[in-house]
């Protein structure tokens, strides 16, 4: 079920970086830099709101439970917000999809936790000395863990809405707002719902990083699990540690059992399938919603009310013209008009560059951020071999087994979503009491929240592998080594490719934050771009960032256009079993 | 509604006295090539009118555009020639008062029964209360009382049209359109949905006043219109139109009913007069840009055999032939003109007659077969001839797809074009007259170790 849910945007595109690929790149860039010299231009310290203090008291950990959960939710709504704009945009209109579709690709690209100092600065400055810029940020840097595969699935999947259905609506002249909710994002839900769910389970990570965030000599700590465990890691305290990976565990499961499993049964009805599928998901909150009275009346009033609102006509005083021959003239004058825009942003965006690099830095930084994203490389590839080494096995075993599978299942999702970085600070004690080497014991912190992925989706995939085919391979007697390979393997390596693929982007991501991690006074880092945009975060150096940042970002695209999207397009197109 | 109407018998008033409910004059249709130009002509000069109580029939091959006919009527497309008029009035879009009911079905999956059908009125404002009392009624109309909150993928096939059909009928259209409605239906099915809706026209119990139906399978269109229009292909114009006079409920082993279906079937057999000039004559073409079927090779010596064997002796009726291999005229015309394209059989007036080498072709082991295959791809068939020529005139004796792909999308749509490709592949492997490799889309001369 999840390979057909793939949104990732490198995938469905050329290899060969395009104009419009090196156009994406350099805005964003250029977004960054001057974000940057606006910001550096604010005499640091900023005018850093009231800090709250953070308690350790455990009194206080539910409601920094629901703070944090409260962010989260903002987020996704912001996020889907977005999503069915500009998705919608660059489903609709030709001319915004050749920008916002390589745009969209290299912003799922960029690691994310690079530019919370960039967001940080600009939404204090926007509302200096309030709470609230802080909590922008915050949400803002969750918003964009979560956005970006989102809209790139709505987006495909507006572009895959069967003809038929489309002659239907035409038929029964929908407007087009009738159009949207009653066929596009039905349609899209499954895919949408899907890659939100993804995004959430992602996004605790980014939480927790993001609430309590120093830039320079600025300190912010919002009131949150986040925060909470930068205090514990500050007073050395163990015990407040573990109060707080208990208290996610229990945001973490209360999330799993009372949203990600009722909206997987909702989703089921969009499905656009002719028969109805073998496997039913099952949820007991939607149990209940669908068994008890009052809960179910307390339901019909919003959706009674969504359903007429979804049928509002909300006409446009003009009609679109109907495509045709006659109206090509005009549509290529404002083809012009678009280009020219388009290349004089494309222009700004170049000198803007230019001009950052020439004053503010050196060749020998460029070299040093490369080697730097060579060896956080390394490690990625490294420890993402390894990971496929120790979970493909146990995935295949456990998939094979219906029952236990059954059970495992949940709990590997649980453990994908569960924010890795709140389990750092043991990891780092132990690494200082047995005076281990950051640079390879830290590294396993990478994979520790994304390795999940990879067993999930194993096992997903083993438990699809179709019953005659096993039985096939057992009556011609394929074993041992033969079996592995030209059995199972390509049998779930659609599914393991999914997998490893969420698990690489959120490994690039958590380097950031694994190479360079902090007991009290003491800062472990091991070499690698992560440390390196991470330390410059802590120094406030703008410039650095931004390099590490893009260079990071430039490896990642290649990365995923050079490895990932070759064998990506294998699965697609040999190894599919449906 | 039902005395609004005049019950459907087979109306003895002169056609001309009955209300003109739509027109179609001189329309065209082109292709888009894959620039985005006009490309060759789907409908070619085609016009026809619809009047008040009767059903009439699209009758064609693939390639005859008569899905195309279809959506311009509804206004699903526009014209590149010609126009469309309902009740006098330009068709420019869709049309209040022409529904449709289309071959998938195309329910919407998240909807129940009951959604499905009060879509079209809630979409146009028309009061909750009253869309579910009109929703209910055409239900129940169309007796799918009981399924009002099952989703569509609990219904079985039939079930699902009949919603398709309730969908249609419950915006009180004066026409409707069916787009082959039964072929996606079992036999059994099938006939059942066309029964129930033929006893609903009959009595006069829908209200609707005309419908137009495309469909593939001759016995339907004689069993149900009281017009058929035959549509030729490549491109699609209007070859024939039969009137039908029989009584309904009509007996398909009705003497009269069968000669009806015998004279059809040799009119979309009858071979064009002269194998017209140019590249796209009629259909045993001889230019390189010819649409191919998807068939295989098994399909094509399957039916070699089984026209050689008893009780045909290598020479059959093309109706008889169809009802004995179960196959509509749809998937049994492609295979026979695939045979006369490559001279192993001849076909005309509805009748299939092996020549000589399809006589060898049905006697002989695998590699002989495949050897008088393989040379007759090259005699007959310009486009695998074309592409061992290249294979041969290259150094690397290789060549990548995209390149024929290109030439042949200059005669037709995109679709057609891969389609033309795939066959040609298929049947050249078949063939041995060259390689193929997927993964790079390039043909060559060797075959792998």
């Amino acid at each position: 079920m999840m390979s057909r849910f793939v949104a990732f945007t490198s995938l469905g595109r050329k290899a060969l970086p395009n104009q419009y690929d090196l156009l994406a790149l350099a805005l964003i860039i250029a977004a960054f830099i001057a974000v940057s010299h606006t910001t550096s231009g604010l005499t640091l310290p900023l005018e850093a709101p009231e800090s709250t203090a953070i308690s350790l008291d455990y009194r206080h950990l539910p409601y920094y439970a629901l703070r944090t959960t409260l962010r989260m939710f903002a987020a996704i709504a912001l996020s889907l917000l977005f999503t069915f704009t500009y998705a919608t945009l660059a489903a609709k209109s030709r001319r915004a999809e050749m920008v916002l579709i390589p745009l969209l690709d290299v912003l799922q690209s960029v690691p994310i936790l690079g530019f919370l100092s960039f967001t940080v600065t600009f939404f204090l400055g926007l509302f200096p000395g309030s709470v609230l810029g802080a909590e922008c940020a915050a949400v803002f840097a969750i918003f964009t863990s979560q956005a970006w595969n989102m809209a790139f699935s709505f987006y495909q999947s507006l572009r895959g809405v069967p003809r038929d259905l489309i002659e239907v609506s035409r038929g029964f002249q929908l407007s087009g707002w009738q159009k949207f909710w009653q066929l596009e994002a039905p349609f899209a839900m499954p895919g949408l719902i899907w890659n939100t769910m993804m995004s959430m389970s992602g996004g605790w990570f980014f939480v927790v990083a993001s609430e309590a965030i120093s830039v320079g000599d600025t300190t912010i700590k919002l009131p949150g699990i986040g925060s909470y465990l930068a205090v514990a890691i500050d007073d050395k305290s163990i015990p407040a540690v573990f109060a707080a990976i208990i208290t996610m565990m229990f945001v973490i499961i209360g999330y799993d059992q009372l949203l990600f499993r009722p909206l997987v049964v909702f989703a089921a009805r969009f499905r656009v399938e002719l028969s109805a599928s073998q496997t039913q998901e099952s949820s007991w909150v939607s149990q209940v919603f669908r068994q008890t009275r009052w809960l179910r009346a307390l339901m019909s009033g919003p959706a009674e009310m969504f359903h007429s609102i979804s049928l509002w006509r909300l006409e446009l005083p003009f009609r679109w013209p109907a495509a045709n021959a006659d109206a090509r003239a005009p549509s290529r004058l404002l083809d012009v008009i678009w280009l020219v825009l388009v290349a004089a942003l494309a222009f700004w965006a170049g000198r803007l560059i230019f001009n950052f690099v020439r004053h503010d830095l050196v060749l020998a930084d460029v070299e040093q951020a490369v080697l730097l994203t060579l060896i956080t490389m390394l490690r990625v590839v490294l420890l993402m071999a390894l990971a496929t080494v120790v979970w493909v096995p146990i995935g295949v075993w456990i998939g094979l087994r219906p029952a236990l599978a059954e059970k495992v299942q949940p709990l590997a999702q649980f453990l994908a979503a569960f924010p890795a970085n709140v389990i750092f600070p043991v990891a780092v004690v132990a690494i200082l009491r047995f005076h281990l080497n950051p640079d390879i014991w830290l590294s396993f912190l990478i994979i520790f929240g994304t390795q999940w992925y990879i067993l999930f989706n194993v096992i997903a995939g083993a438990t699809a592998f179709p019953n005659d085919l096993r039985e096939a391979a057992a009556n011609f007697q394929i074993r041992g080594w033969s079996w592995w390979r030209y059995v199972i393997l390509p049998g779930i390596f659609p599914y393991y490719m999914t997998g490893a693929l969420t698990a690489s982007g959120g490994s690039w991501n958590a380097a950031i934050v694994a190479e360079y991690v902090k007991w009290g006074d003491d800062t472990i880092s091991a070499h690698g771009i992560g440390a390196y945009i991470a330390k410059a975060t802590a120094d406030g150096d703008f410039p650095r960032i931004v390099l590490g940042v893009v260079v990071m970002s430039i490896f990642v695209i290649l990365f995923n256009r050079l490895f990932w999207r070759p064998l990506f397009g294998l699965a697609e197109k040999r190894l599919r079993l449906d | 509604m039902a005395d609004k109407n005049p019950p459907h018998t087979n109306s003895s008033a002169p056609s001309f006295r009955r209300k003109l409910l739509l027109e179609v004059r001189n329309v065209s249709q082109h292709y888009l090539t894959g620039s985005g130009e006009r490309g060759p002509a789907v409908l070619d000069d085609v016009s026809l009118n619809l009047r008040e109580n009767e059903i009439v029939g699209l009758l064609g091959r693939s390639g005859s555009g008569k899905s195309t006919l279809l959506r311009l009527v509804a206004g699903l497309t526009t014209p590149t020639g010609g126009d469309v008029t309902y009740l006098g009035e330009p068709v420019e879009g869709p049309v209040d008062g022409v529904a449709m009911v289309f071959q998938s079905f195309a329910l919407f999956p998240w909807l129940s029964v009951l959604s499905n059908v009060e879509l079209g009125l809630r979409s146009k404002n028309v009061g909750k209360d009253e869309a579910r009392r009109r929703a209910l009624k055409a239900i129940d109309l169309i007796g799918l009382d009981g399924f009002e909150s099952a989703f569509p993928k609990e219904l079985s096939g039939g079930m699902r049209q009949r919603v398709g059909f309730a969908r249609a009928l419950v915006v009180h259209p004066n026409i409707l359109l069916m787009d082959e409605p039964f072929s996606a239906l079992d036999v059994l099915t099938a006939e059942t949905l066309r029964t129930d809706l033929l006893d609903l026209w009959v009595e006069g119990r829908m209200p609707i006043q005309s419908i137009l139906m495309v469909t593939h399978n001759i016995e339907e269109a004689v069993l149900m219109c009281n017009r058929i229009l035959v549509l030729s292909s490549n491109p699609g114009r209007i070859a024939a139109e039969i009137q039908v006079t029989l009584q309904h409920p009509r007996n398909r082993l009705d003497p009269e009913f069968r000669q009806l279906v015998d004279k059809i079937y040799a009119l979309m057999t009858k071979r064009p007069v002269v194998a017209a000039a140019g590249r796209d004559g009629a259909f045993p073409g001889l230019g390189f840009g010819m649409a191919l079927p998807r068939l295989s090779t098994n399909t094509i010596s399957g039916m070699i055999e089984e026209i050689a064997a008893e009780p045909y002796h290598g020479r059959a009726d093309l109706p008889a032939l169809a009802d004995s291999l179960q196959m509509e005229v749809d998937e049994l015309f492609p295979v026979a003109e695939t045979l006369q394209l490559l001279r192993f059989a001849e076909v005309e007036e509805g009748d299939i007659r092996l020549t000589p080498a399809g006589l060898r072709f049905a006697e002989a082991e695998v590699d002989v077969r495949k050897k008088l295959f393989g040379d007759h791809l090259l005699a007959y068939l310009p486009l695998a001839a074309r592409i061992k020529h290249v294979l041969d005139d290259r150094p690397a004796h290789t060549a990548r797809t995209t390149r024929f792909l290109e030439e042949l999308e200059d005669y037709m749509s995109e679709d057609y074009a891969d389609q033309t490709l795939k066959s040609v592949i298929n049947w050249g492997r078949y063939g041995e007259l060259f390689a193929y490799d997927e993964t790079s889309e390039t043909f060559s001369l060797e075959n792998p170790e």
